[in-house]
């Protein structure tokens, strides 16, 4: 199964390479890896999504905490918690299949961000499964260029931060 | 305090009590080397990287301080993967001090440039690279808490050129605030009680200790314990020493070449008490089929161990000089029942002790590496400090020493590094100038960091030298025998190298062993020379260490008979 871990690390140089390498070294099954500030400036949040059962889940947790500079894992799998990826989409257009774009656009609730004489870009967030159906849907009726997406982030619903959890 | 960032380090190496500092200068150090220069800084000059930081290693693990190695930017400082490697395999405190090119320069691909911290990221506890003069002292300051706390590991602080030149008000901190790291020491005691309950529930329990014991310095908690207990001992590699051999209660080690009764005991027990242990796949063999019976109650410092490699029932995280006396004071009460409860059990395993004893074939025309052995620990009635290199001859040590102290067997235990021997006596032998230091190392293992010969003259170091020498890479050998139809790929070492002369070249006595005859007294002229000896001991080709659970096998199909 699936978990979603919310990693509060030092806003350091060198702090994604001990993650990464880690990751790489113990042969963790990651399907995602999303870091940014946030709002204590020496700290950097990771969201990183794990594959794997409850015991390969437990030493990713406890490998990735005997790293000095991660400072607190939550994982919000456990809790209720809004999750999204933001993905941008470049897709090929002419001036004949654009209306029917944009239709596809407006049921997925994404929006368009960038048109040309050939592509248009969306922009798309939500969770991985709806940009997966966006992405099959434009692939299919009018060809993809080219896909970028941040990998998934989370943050637990109530009032309590993953730093205090 | 005003002074340069070369003199803050000195300055921090005594705020940290370091004694020596083990090294080789360079381009990227020079103006930390002066610094040394200036302060008259105990300093070892090894002949190369590798054996600057094998040597802090053997230091830090026969004293318990954290070892110091320095080398220059760029190959100075790959020189020194291996060793660290080494010490982070098996828990040992090392701070590793690296120049690295100035700041503008790094990133450019520049003469002696390479990323230290990067190539060591998976291989050290922690690392820094520090390119501000201030944040110098910080660095030095956690690096040696990381190293020393917890469990213990090396720690890398990469240091840019121009810092060690530039000026710097030196205060060292009082205190360490890593928000990121929390050692935990004292763990929960409820897990205590439960393990308690299990103690009084177990008819074949198992007490295996391993390299926890050692770098914690909890044998003697530990010793209480098993008295109290009465329950039967068995010892991984790195935990020999941690109880004395002689103890009636204790089988010997177990894994590939453990005793027949060490295994036979993990495979039919019913509680395991792992303490200090990592369930290393050549203590497990077949890992699906270890301790098979047994619920498995883990002792250690560091959760991300627990689970690990085999599931357990019960985890008791913390110091072992928290949990065993904390253990130890509940079992008090019920000492003479949980004694009665192994009673039929300790006769089982006596049975297994009789029936098959560690036993080699004797030989009146040849020098057997296990009478060696033997014999060694005879005179020196087992309270030398025995270092080991890698190969057949460090399971025979294990198997026929009989160590009787803690942290009296410095060996590489988790990596394997054929080469750390002779650097780690001589380490050794730095930080504990009265005892006597033995290395046992092959004919092939010796010529991996032989260059070291020169710095046991330089400083006579008096290490006491025992070359192993079957011309023969003895442990490849053996797997080529048993699991490769005999054919000896590249594992001959018959050559033209003399020992003696290349001793006598470097400024080491050198004498040799022929003949069986010939080797108590050879061995105890060598322990009665002064300074460093190397002994040459032709050792006979084709000897299998036994008994041998093959790689993957259960620990109950143990080999016990040499193949033809």
């Amino acid at each position: 199964m699936k978990h979603t871990l919310a990693v509060l690390v030092e806003n350091k140089p060198g702090v994604l390479t001990h993650i990464s390498g880690l990751i790489s070294r113990r042969a963790f099954n990651i399907e995602s890896i999303a870091a940014g500030y946030t709002e204590e400036p020496d700290t950097t949040r990771i969201t990183i999504v794990v594959e794997g059962d409850e015991i390969e889940q437990e030493q990713v947790v406890n490998q990735l905490s005997k790293l000095v500079d991660v400072i607190k894992i939550s994982d919000l799998t456990a809790v209720e918690s809004i999750q999204r990826e933001l993905a941008l989409i470049k897709v090929k257009a002419s001036v004949k299949t654009r209306s029917d774009i944009i239709n596809i656009v407006e049921i997925f609730r994404a929006s368009i961000v960038d048109v040309s004489r050939e592509t248009m870009v969306i922009e798309l967030s939500g969770d991985e499964t709806k940009i997966d159906a966006l992405c099959q849907v434009l692939e299919e009726d009018h060809g993809i260029i080219e896909i970028v997406r941040t990998g998934k982030i989370a943050l637990s619903r109530g009032p309590i931060p993953a730093k205090n959890q | 305090m005003e002074m340069t960032g070369a003199e803050a380090i000195i300055e921090s190496l005594k705020n940290e009590e370091v004694d020596v500092v083990f090294g080789y200068p360079g381009g990227a150090v020079l103006t930390l080397y002066d610094a040394l220069y200036k302060a008259d800084f105990n300093h070892i000059l090894t002949k190369h990287e590798q054996g600057a930081v094998h040597a802090a290693d053997g230091y830090a693990r026969a004293t318990g301080k954290v070892g110091v190695v320095i080398a220059t930017s760029g190959p100075g400082a790959t020189n020194l993967v291996t060793g660290i490697a080494t010490a982070y395999m098996d828990s040992i405190p090392l701070v590793a001090i690296t120049g690295q090119v100035s700041v503008p320069l790094i990133g450019r691909d520049s003469f002696q440039e390479a990323d230290i911290r990067g190539i060591t990221t998976p291989i050290t506890k922690h690392n820094y690279l520090v390119k501000k003069v201030e944040d110098l002292p910080g660095a030095l300051k956690e690096a040696f808490y990381i190293a020393r706390t917890g469990r213990p590991g090396p720690v890398v602080v990469d240091i840019a050129k121009d810092v060690f030149a530039a000026p710097i008000d030196y205060q060292y901190p009082k205190e360490v605030k890593l928000r990121g790291y929390h050692p935990l020491y004292e763990g929960d005691l409820e897990m205590i009680d439960k393990v308690f309950e299990e103690l009084k529930r177990a008819h074949t329990p198992l007490i295996f200790v391993g390299g926890g014991v050692n770098l914690s310095d909890s044998s003697e908690a530990l010793k209480i314990l098993i008295e109290q207990t009465g329950f039967p001992v068995i010892s991984t590699l790195m935990g020999l020493g941690s109880i004395a051999f002689d103890h009636p209660q204790f089988l010997g080690m177990v894994g590939m070449h453990g005793t027949y009764a060490a295994n036979m005991a993990t495979t039919e027990c019913d509680l395991m008490l792992g303490i200090g242990v990592r369930f290393d796949d050549r203590v497990t063999g077949l890992l699906s089929e270890f301790a098979p019976k047994a619920k498995i109650i883990h002792f250690d410092i560091d959760p991300a161990e627990v689970n690990k490699n085999v599931l357990a029932h019960l985890r008791v995280v913390g110091d072992m000089n928290w949990s065993i006396p904390a253990l130890s004071q509940r079992v008090q009460e019920v000492s003479g029942e949980l004694k009665e409860q192994v009673r039929s059990w300790l006769e089982k395993i006596r049975f297994w002790q009789l029936e098959k004893p560690l036993s080699y074939k004797q030989d009146t025309d040849l020098v057997m590496p296990q009478a060696v052995i033997e014999k060694v620990s005879q005179l020196t009635q087992g309270n030398a400090v025995i270092v080991t290199d890698v190969g057949q001859h460090q399971m025979w040590v294990a198997q026929y020493y009989g160590f009787k102290n803690p942290r009296s067997l410095l060996t590489s235990g988790g990596l394997g590094t054929m080469g750390y021997g002779l650097p780690a006596a001589l380490g050794a032998q730095c930080g504990l100038p009265e005892r006597t230091v033995i290395l046992f190392v092959g004919d092939g293992g010796i010529m991996m960091n032989c260059q070291e010969l020169a710095t046991a003259a330089d400083y006579n170091f008096p290490v006491k030298v025992l070359i192993f020498n079957n011309q023969s890479l003895g442990m490849v050998a053996q797997w080529q025998r048993m699991f490769y139809g005999g054919r000896y790929s590249h594992t001959s070492l018959k050559g033209h190298t003399d020992f003696v002369k290349l001793a006598e070249a470097m400024g080491v006595t050198g004498l040799r062993v022929t003949r069986p005859e010939e080797l108590s007294f050879v061995l105890e002229e060598a322990l009665a020379t002064p300074g460093p000896v190397v002994v040459d001991i032709r050792t006979p080709e084709t000897i299998d260490v036994l008994p041998m659970v093959p790689a993957g096998a259960r620990l109950d199909q143990m080999i016990f008979e040499e193949v033809d």
